[in-house]
């Protein structure tokens, strides 16, 4: 192995201290030195083992290769055949899980930051050229519905639009971007990359159509009327709740309703901003993903003097990315593991001003590997705490399936989807992302809307079913 | 789109808006409602679809000025738009033919109970209307109403209207007479709702109820419209807003509709009323 720095070169960040209390983007991103830098710390694999472990396959070492070759428009441009949303992928994608997990230098050092210089091209990009449209192949005439506009659905409309079929997103809420725009915080992904995206999208020829909600302003049998393909993107978003007592007291959140207020709706700008959040002094989070450490880090920024994450296992099994759990334990975030909430408690009012946890041990490994946590009797305690978001999971809202007749759903409430081609039991409906695996990752709902609309142009072309 | 064509006072702080948005007005039911943001830097908030018109591609709705965000569209004017629109939201009431049923609207819930009443007439049912108020300046629609009602019963607390008392005094006098009544439907204040639930409960008559919990996206994603229904927990913008008033929770309900009150407050004190117009005719 020819001589190469042990280390990623570090990204610049604002401090923990600065930072908890703003909502601006933590890591600051690369200079071009830097990106130089890390980039030649890429050794060029012939065999390429990273590109492997990335969902949509990008020519890892190639668009490395220009960064260090200083070609930062040649990078962009390979980055751009396989990964429309490189901004976003860059700062969220669980990289130490996929591309940098294979790195060959991960076997001795720290590997390539191959997240890090991707968000670099991508905002080097934003900052050094208009973004230019492809030429488009022929309109074909056909059309595709697209519903729902996270992840998923912006690849699959980007895509057929490549393929010179005409693609009109349909969006529930105001705004397009799905979880990009209304769960993640913009403190990790600012919304401004998100609407870069989007309007990239929109000159490529994708209409968007926002507060059209499928299943009450039409039905996906209605849009098959008017449409030559439907493909469901919309993705895992029926907030989970414990039913414990108390769990309807005034300020308990779904991590769903407290992350929309805080990002799609700015609360944490009110009242320049109309809608309200509770901004607690003690707030404590139930769960252990990256859902629960963004609700954690919010609570912080909002002004919590603590912010408590109670978590059924330990940290071993947390879901979430270490990175983010490094940062939310930087900012000062508590842990209280190995318990689990058994009821609120409310003041005369209805506000919750304690939680009740009972303490839980490791048992067997469950059906996900990891070890079962099991109640541990009479451990019961209570913590003071004025807010609480509940973050334990998501599935998919239940009302396209109950509006589609003919459309297989499991009994986890997922739309049943061949995972090579995203077809649905419907004929002309495809599915991907949240929608079919449950609540997963942007990279593997882009990796499968790529995959669909690659059946849906076959679809479009041969009628076979 | 979602352009104001129309716009009429209805009574003190209550407004009705005719809107074009005929995506919704094709699809829109009794019971269903949409959720509007005025501007930019606006709440959602869910309003009930008091009427629609297909062919005109319209929907109306009626707003009572309680707060920001009302009042922000008090200042709309016809030719304004309204930034977003979205529905029809929420499960369609169940029309049939029941009988008689007694339609019971208190202040504002006389909006949303008026397409209600007027499926239940059209299946065929004899129908009772129980309308009331504060006062009778914040009464409305006792004409459409009255055409819609094989009776109206007109009530103010104050008695400056009709037959002074509560909704509920009107109902149990209708009860005690004798009426056979197969069904009721109640909207307006949770406390009224619950109080029409306490009334007919004893004689075991099916009631509904419109649950008016604070809503943000009215789709099933937040969980903010939290009600208890029969000991479980439902969203009222997706298992509702109708439910059986029997089973409701109503304390919960009025605990959690006060849960931004100081927040309220300051958002009112902070509305510039420049800003409002401007927003929309920049988004019409
Ligand atoms: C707080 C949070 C943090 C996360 N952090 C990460 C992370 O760091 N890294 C990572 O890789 N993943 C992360 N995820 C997961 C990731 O965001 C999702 O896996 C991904 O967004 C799924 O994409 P999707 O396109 O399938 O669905 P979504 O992004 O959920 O988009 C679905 C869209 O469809 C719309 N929709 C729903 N129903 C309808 C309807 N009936 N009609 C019209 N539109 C509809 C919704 O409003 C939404 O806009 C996070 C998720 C959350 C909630
Ligand atoms: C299904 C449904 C249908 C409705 N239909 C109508 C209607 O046809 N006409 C009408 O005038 N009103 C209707 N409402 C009530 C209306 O949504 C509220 O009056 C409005 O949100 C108040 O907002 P504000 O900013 O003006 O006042 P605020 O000062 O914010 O609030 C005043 C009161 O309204 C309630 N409220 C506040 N925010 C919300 C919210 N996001 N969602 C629901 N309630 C809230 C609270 O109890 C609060 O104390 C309906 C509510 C629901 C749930
Ligand atoms: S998209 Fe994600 S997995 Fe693929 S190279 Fe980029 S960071 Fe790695
Ligand atoms: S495995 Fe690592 S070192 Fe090898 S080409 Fe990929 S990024 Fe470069
Ligand atoms: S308003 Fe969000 S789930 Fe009902």
């Amino acid at each position: 192995m020819p001589k190469v720095a042990p280390k990623k070169t570090p990204m610049p960040e604002q401090s923990a201290e600065v930072r908890k209390k703003n909502f601006d983007e933590v890591p600051l991103g690369y200079s071009e030195d830097m990106a130089v830098a890390e980039a030649e710390r890429c050794l060029q694999c012939k065999n390429k083992p990273c590109v492997a472990g990335c969902p949509v396959e990008i020519d890892i070492p190639a668009f490395i290769k220009k960064i260090a070759e200083r070609d930062f428009e040649a990078s962009i441009r390979i980055m751009k055949e396989k990964n429309l949303l490189p901004a976003v992928c860059g700062r969220v994608c669980p990289q130490e899980e996929q591309c940098e997990k294979v790195c060959v230098l991960a076997n001795k050092f720290e590997p390539v930051g191959i997240g890090r210089l991707e968000r670099f091209i991508a905002d080097w990009e934003a900052g050094h050229m208009t973004a230019e449209v492809p030429e488009l192949p022929l309109a074909t005439g056909k059309k595709v519905a697209v519903v729902g506009s996270g992840p998923a659905g912006l690849i699959v409309a980007g895509d057929l639009v490549q393929m010179g079929h005409s693609a009109t997103i349909f969006e529930a809420l105001h705004e397009p971007g799905g979880v990009l725009v209304y769960g993640i915080p913009e403190f990790r992904l600012p919304k401004e990359i998100v609407f870069r995206e989007v309007d990239y999208l929109k000159k490529l020829g994708v209409e968007v159509i926002t507060n059209f909600v499928v299943g009450r302003t039409r039905t996906v049998d209605e849009l098959l009327e008017e449409f030559d393909a439907v493909f469901l993107g919309t993705g895992a978003g029926l907030p989970w709740f414990m039913f414990v007592p108390g769990e309807n007291s005034m300020g308990v959140y779904s991590a769903n309703e407290y992350l929309t207020r805080s990002n799609l709706m700015k609360a944490y700008k009110f009242p320049e901003y109309d809608t309200p959040i509770a901004k607690g002094k003690r707030v404590a989070t139930v769960g252990g993903g990256n859902v629960a450490m963004d609700a954690a880090r919010t609570a912080l920024r909002l002004g919590a003097d603590e912010s408590i994450v109670i978590y059924r296992r330990s940290r071993e099994e947390m879901p979430a990315r270490d990175e983010e759990i490094e940062r939310a334990e930087e900012e000062g975030v508590k842990f209280q593991f190995l318990t689990n909430p058994v009821a609120y408690h409310a003041d005369g009012n209805g506000w919750v001003t304690d939680v009740e946890c009972i303490r839980m041990e490791l048992g067997a490994p469950d059906a996900s590997g990891r070890r079962r946590p099991v109640e541990i009797p009479d451990s019961n305690f209570k913590t003071p705490i004025d807010t609480v978001v509940v973050a334990i999971g998501n599935s998919p809202n239940p009302l396209i399936a109950q509006t589609t007749p003919g459309l297989k759903t499991t009994r986890w409430g997922t739309v049943e989807a061949d995972p090579e081609t995203g077809r649905t039991s419907k004929k002309g409906v495809f599915a991907g992302g949240d929608i079919v695996t449950g609540a997963a990752t942007v990279i593997l709902a882009m990796g499968a809307a790529r995959l669909s609309a690659r059946s849906i142009d076959e679809y479009l072309k041969t009628g076979t079913w | 789109m979602n352009k104001i064509i129309e716009k009429i006072v209805l009574s003190k702080d209550v407004k009705q808006y005719i809107v074009e948005c005929s995506a919704i007005a094709q699809k829109a039911l009794a019971g269903q409602f949409v959720v509007i943001r005025i501007c930019e830097t606006g709440e959602r908030i869910p309003l009930t679809i008091a009427d629609s018109d297909k062919a005109e591609g319209t929907i109306t709705l009626i707003v009572q000025e309680v707060g920001k965000t009302t009042r922000q569209m008090g200042f709309l004017e016809v030719g304004d738009s309204i930034l977003d629109i979205a529905g029809p939201l929420g499960t369609p009431s169940e029309i049939e033919h029941f009988g008689t049923v007694v339609m019971i609207g208190g202040g504002i819930g006389i909006a949303p109970l008026y397409p209600i009443t007027k499926a239940m007439k059209a299946a065929g049912n004899k129908v009772i209307s129980i309308i009331g108020a504060r006062c009778a300046d914040l009464l409305f629609y006792q004409d459409l109403m009255a055409a819609q009602s094989d009776m109206i019963i007109e009530t103010t607390d104050d008695g400056t209207c009709g037959r002074q008392g509560f909704v509920t005094d009107a109902l149990s006098e209708l009860i005690e007479s004798g009426e056979r009544i197969d069904r009721v439907v109640a909207i307006g204040p949770a406390i009224m709702m619950k109080m029409v639930a306490e009334t007919t409960r004893p004689h075991g008559i099916p009631t509904i109820a419109s649950l008016n919990s604070i809503m943000v996206d009215g789709t099933g994603m937040c969980g903010a419209c939290r009600v208890e229904v029969g000991g479980e927990t439902k969203f009222a913008c997706v298992d509702g807003p109708d439910f059986d008033a029997h089973a409701v929770n109503f304390d919960l309900l009025i605990q959690r509709l006060a849960m931004y009150l100081p927040e309220e407050k300051i958002a009112d004190e902070h509305f510039c009323r420049c800003s409002s117009a401007k927003e929309g005719e920049k988004n019409a």
